[in-house]
């Protein structure tokens, strides 16, 4: 079957598609596009996670079928997309701060501590990347790198929609992402960063 | 067009420019984080084929016939291939060849290859090896001990001639180190305190995320170019060129991208079959792995049972100990022997005693074969003795850390094979560290401002289920420390090659760094090209892709790359510069005393002296020259342990982790909550320090999975969970926070007075926990993974 779709923004389509393939077969095998990952096959680990329409899934459990006229997010698409989010926003200047007396108790992690534990950025000037994935390299959040596309997915998602999570938002957002490398600690370093960063402006 | 997608230029892209004691990042990072990092699994080539394994529903059983026929006749299948087919040597073997590459007349374990099929799509290839009908008589499995070992049970591998083979007990036993030091019975009677227990570690998978994969691509001269996810190319390459038929010179092979490695990539998965495939259908043939396989395609860390007895005067000091280990290695030997070798000489643990009696070995069963993982036969060892030094400081009165420290090694002291240990032993320091952490608050869970408390059942055992709201939750505390030795022990051959190249390349000095080190993630590549920047005083250094033109790295395992491969770039880095140096005096010599009196560095892109005097610009004295240098390296030596007494110097050596756990219990539904797990560790000198503590915490974590989620369950021979949904590793919800704590105490013997980093936190992970959960519970808990029903007694 043919199935016609949108990735990353550019409308694209796949022909002599089996039924039985998954999406992410069709992006990996015959959009020339395998950054999302296949570690299971089976929807545990989450390595394949794009968004479809928006939303968080696991490609591998979509039918191609199912992603037919639909818009598909994937890891390479992940910069373009936040950089086309950061247009979109009003700038910074014209949100209203809230008075200085009045500090909100964040509940997220406050940039000077978050700074703590990165890398020397490879280049914070001119990166290319979206935010989320710089963050992932300063805080040393890539081991192996398997599990990184489909959190990175998963990550900027939970960012778009909350701005400064706590802890146990990020854990809970980021369950379905199974990684072997890292113990997780430097992934909640990297989102708390991204977070820090998005909500100081820089 | 050739192969599209190959790792040459696909997993490096070099930004990083610090040097070693920096927390550089990662090279391949921003491939890694843009996704177009080359895995093996996603290479691709014109006209490739699909390969896939047929594999043993049977854990032991007789071959009668194999019928290919119906499989042949599916459209788009272009080879099904047995053992009948094999051109060649037809077995392989990490230490002992006795692995066939598809079995011949008899299966010995669940998954073991009987065929394998190439086709134009992976679902044919799996649809036409579904169809190929193998008629199987069933045998008895052997699964224990007894077993193995009863009067009438068949021998798994007859006519053995390996080198364990003549000093075994019973030839399904592989190999079997006993270590004697000191005289036990005297101890025994100095002995006010005696605890023992019988100790059990289930099945632990490596579990690394990026499938078994690769590609292979047939060549013109004959041979084969394989593109593949290794831990070590020149092994594969040595099993696989006598299977193939084809001297090794014609057998090519390049690092992809791994995705995690952890042990599970040391022994050959799919290469030889791709190879085969690859070369009788003289098509490239790609083999990527899906879960269930990967389940059965690689081997796993040894379930081990335990017995162990110490016994202690009443000041606290442990008189002796006795233990006997026994692993189940399963099917094939793997790397049984060397696992063997560490559980007996790290067996007593990070403790001074004199007077030990160990016995440690290695079943052949048919069972799934197991070998290396992270932690290689010191991970069983750990769990019992650190249970026992617990039970030892209850039976005394004493806090289990100041019985830990009352015993602790300290350099100058000796291991069971009476080696004298030659460095910083740092155990007790490690122990103090970790208990002086904060502690994290009691009753995270509660938020409380004027409003009251709010409760996030998130932060309880049971998270989202919101099983608990605070009732029936006890806390517990528990430490543990351990030993691991660090690169290839027992007087094996442990090297690596390393070249480098030093030019100016668009008016700066660049070098290459060429090695066959396997960068499974562990950030090798990173730290290699800060030890060429520190020594030579670049900027811009090139890693060249890993492949089999260069010599052996040797493993990437043992905790050993940095240190081995790491020492042959500061090797040859040495060399280079004493060459720089000659051509500077040869051109530049004249024009200031200093090149023929000072010491002579190269910092910041010039010739400086110790003076800190600039002479020259490294460009200027290279000019057009190319400085071109290829070295072996090896650490010092190591000597075998002696069969009958186990002595000897075995190890290169040591290397020292502790943790402290707090860990909730829901004591009436059984539930676990790990709330931290705080590590010290001694590394020597941290080369890039975010590196070390991603190792540090990535280690710990896969401990809290043998802890309490980790578990291959094996029935009558049979996997029974070969799946993430069944075989549970740690979330993030599972992980807790990991505050790590690291000491440099230099190693006058190795480069940098590093120690290797990645193994030592798996080891005290795993019991630290579960004597958490003996503290909050008051339950023995001999076995791990630790499940509900063994809190519940249900």
């Amino acid at each position: 079957m043919r199935v016609n779709l949108t990735v990353n923004g550019r409308p694209q389509t796949a022909d002599d598609v089996w039924e039985g393939e998954s999406l992410l077969y069709v992006l990996r095998e015959r959009l020339g596009l395998p950054g999302s990952k296949n570690a299971c096959e089976q929807g545990e680990c989450g390595s394949c996670t794009v968004r479809l329409d928006g939303v968080p899934v696991c490609a591998c459990l979509v039918a191609a079928g199912q992603a037919h006229e639909r818009e598909v997010l994937t890891v390479e698409g992940l910069a373009d997309h936040a950089r086309q989010r950061a247009a979109d926003r009003p700038a910074t200047h014209d949100t209203p701060a809230p008075p200085p007396d009045t500090p909100e108790p964040a509940p997220g992690t406050d940039l000077a501590a978050a700074r703590s534990w990165q890398a020397s950025p490879a280049d914070p000037a001119n990166s290319e990347l979206a935010p989320i994935q710089q963050a992932f390299l300063d805080a040393g959040a890539v081991q192996c790198g398997f599990c990184t596309p489909g959190l990175l997915v998963a990550a900027d998602e939970l960012l778009e929609r909350t701005s400064e999570p706590s802890d146990e938002d990020i854990r809970e957002a980021l369950a379905g992402n199974l990684c072997r490398c890292t113990g997780y600690e430097a992934i909640m370093d990297a989102v708390r960063l991204a977070a820090a960063r998005a909500s100081q402006g820089g | 067009m050739g192969a599209t997608r190959i790792p040459a230029s696909l997993t490096q892209a070099s930004q990083a420019r610090g040097g070693v004691g920096e927390s550089t990042p990662r090279p391949d990072g921003t491939l890694k984080v843009t996704g177009d990092f080359a895995y093996a699994s996603d290479l691709w080539h014109e006209d490739m084929l699909w390969g896939h394994t047929l594999r043993s529903p049977h854990a032991y059983a007789e071959i009668r016939s194999v019928d290919l026929s119906q499989a042949l006749r599916v459209p788009g299948v272009y080879a099904v291939l047995t053992h009948a087919d094999l051109p060649a040597a037809t077995h392989y073997g990490l230490e002992i060849a006795d692995q066939p590459v598809l079995a011949r007349d008899v299966v010995r374990c669940h998954g073991e290859p009987v065929a394998v099929v190439a086709a134009d799509h992976p679902e044919t290839a799996r649809r036409a090896a579904a169809r190929i009908v193998v008629d199987y008589r069933e045998l008895t499995p052997i699964t224990d001990e007894a077993s193995a070992l009863a009067p009438d049970a068949p021998v798994l591998h007859p006519g053995r001639t390996d080198a364990h083979a003549a000093h075994v007990p019973h030839p399904n036993v592989v190999h079997r180190q006993p270590i004697t030091r000191g005289d036990v019975a005297a101890a025994r009677v100095r002995a006010d305190i005696v605890v023992s227990g019988d100790y059990e570690i289930g099945m632990q998978d490596q579990a690394f995320l990026g499938p078994e994969s690769g590609l292979a691509v047939p060549a013109a001269d004959g041979g084969v170019d394989l593109y593949v996810a290794t831990q070590w190319l020149h092994s594969d390459l040595r099993q696989l060129a006598p299977v193939l038929g084809l001297p090794e010179d014609k057998v090519r092979m390049t690092l992809s991208g791994v995705g995690g490695a952890f042990g599970g990539r040391e022994d050959l998965s799919m290469q030889a079959h791709a190879c085969l495939l690859a070369l009788h259908t003289g098509k490239p043939v790609k083999m990527v792995y899906n879960r269930f396989e990967s389940f059965f395609g690689h081997v796993h860390r040894h379930p081990a049972r335990l017995h162990y007895e110490h016994g202690a005067s009443r000041d606290g000091v442990i008189q002796y100990l006795t233990c006997r280990i026994v692993l189940d290695g399963g099917a094939y030997a793997s790397a049984s022997p060397a696992v063997v070798g560490n559980a007996a000489s790290l067996g007593a643990g990070p403790y001074a005693i004199d007077n030990v009696d160990i016995e440690a070995l290695a079943l052949y069963t048919n069972n799934p074969p197991c070998g290396a993982m992270r932690g290689f036969g010191a991970v069983q060892a750990c769990f019992a003795y650190e249970s026992q030094m617990d039970k030892l400081a209850a039976a005394l009165g004493l806090h289990p850390v100041e019985l830990r420290r009352r015993n602790a090694l300290s350099q100058g002291a000796a291991m069971p094979t009476g080696q004298v240990v030659d460095s910083p032993a740092p155990v007790a320091e490690l122990l103090r560290r970790v208990r002086a952490m904060p502690m994290p608050p009691e009753r995270q869970w509660v938020t409380a401002d004027e409003a009251g408390e709010t409760i996030d059942v998130r932060a309880l055992p049971g998270g989202r289920a919101g099983t608990t709201h605070g009732e029936g939750v006890v806390r517990g505390v528990g430490y543990a420390v351990g030993v691991k030795n660090v690169g290839f022990s027992e007087g094996f051959d442990d090297y690596s090659t390393a070249r480098v190249r030093l030019q100016v390349v668009a008016g700066e000095p660049v070098a290459a760094v060429h090695t066959a080190m396997a960068e499974v993630g562990q950030g090798g590549v990173t730290v290699h090209a800060q030890i060429a920047r520190t020594e030579l005083g670049v900027a811009e250094v090139t890693i060249h892709p890993a492949d089999t033109r260069i010599g052996s790295a040797g493993s990437t395992s043992a905790s050993r790359q940095t240190y081995v491969t790491g020492g042959a770039i500061r090797h040859a880095c040495e060399l280079v510069r004493e060459r720089v140096f000659d051509l500077g005096r040869a051109r530049f010599g004249s024009h200031h005393p200093a090149w023929a009196t000072a010491e002579l560095l190269l910092e910041g892109g010039k010739v400086v002296t110790d003076g800190g005097e600039a002479l020259a610009d490294l460009a200027d004295v290279l000019g057009d020259e190319v400085i071109d240098v290829e070295r072996e390296w090896r650490h010092r030596p190591t000597e075998a342990l002696d069969p009958h007494t186990g002595q000897g110097f075995g190890h290169v050596q040591y290397s020292f982790a502790a943790h402290r756990a707090v860990v909730e219990v829901d004591t009436e539904l059984g539930l676990v909550k790990v709330v931290e797990l705080a590590c010290a560790q001694d590394v020597g000198k941290a080369l890039n320090p975010l590196s070390v503590t991603g190792q540090i915490q990535g280690g710990s974590t896969q401990g809290l999975g043998l802890a309490l989620l980790e578990e291959i369950v094996v029935a009558d021979g049979k996997v029974r969970n070969p799946s993430f949904t069944d075989y549970l590793i740690p979330t993030i919800v599972d992980t807790p926070s990991i505050p790590v704590d690291v000491l440099e105490l230099a190693d006058p013997h190795a480069p940098y007075g590093l120690r290797g980093v990645g193994e030592a936190p798996t080891l005290s992970a795993t019991p630290a926990i579960v004597a958490a959960i003996r503290a909050a519970t008051g339950l023995p808990l001999r076995r791990v993974p630790v499940r509900p029903e063994h809190l519940t007694g249900t």
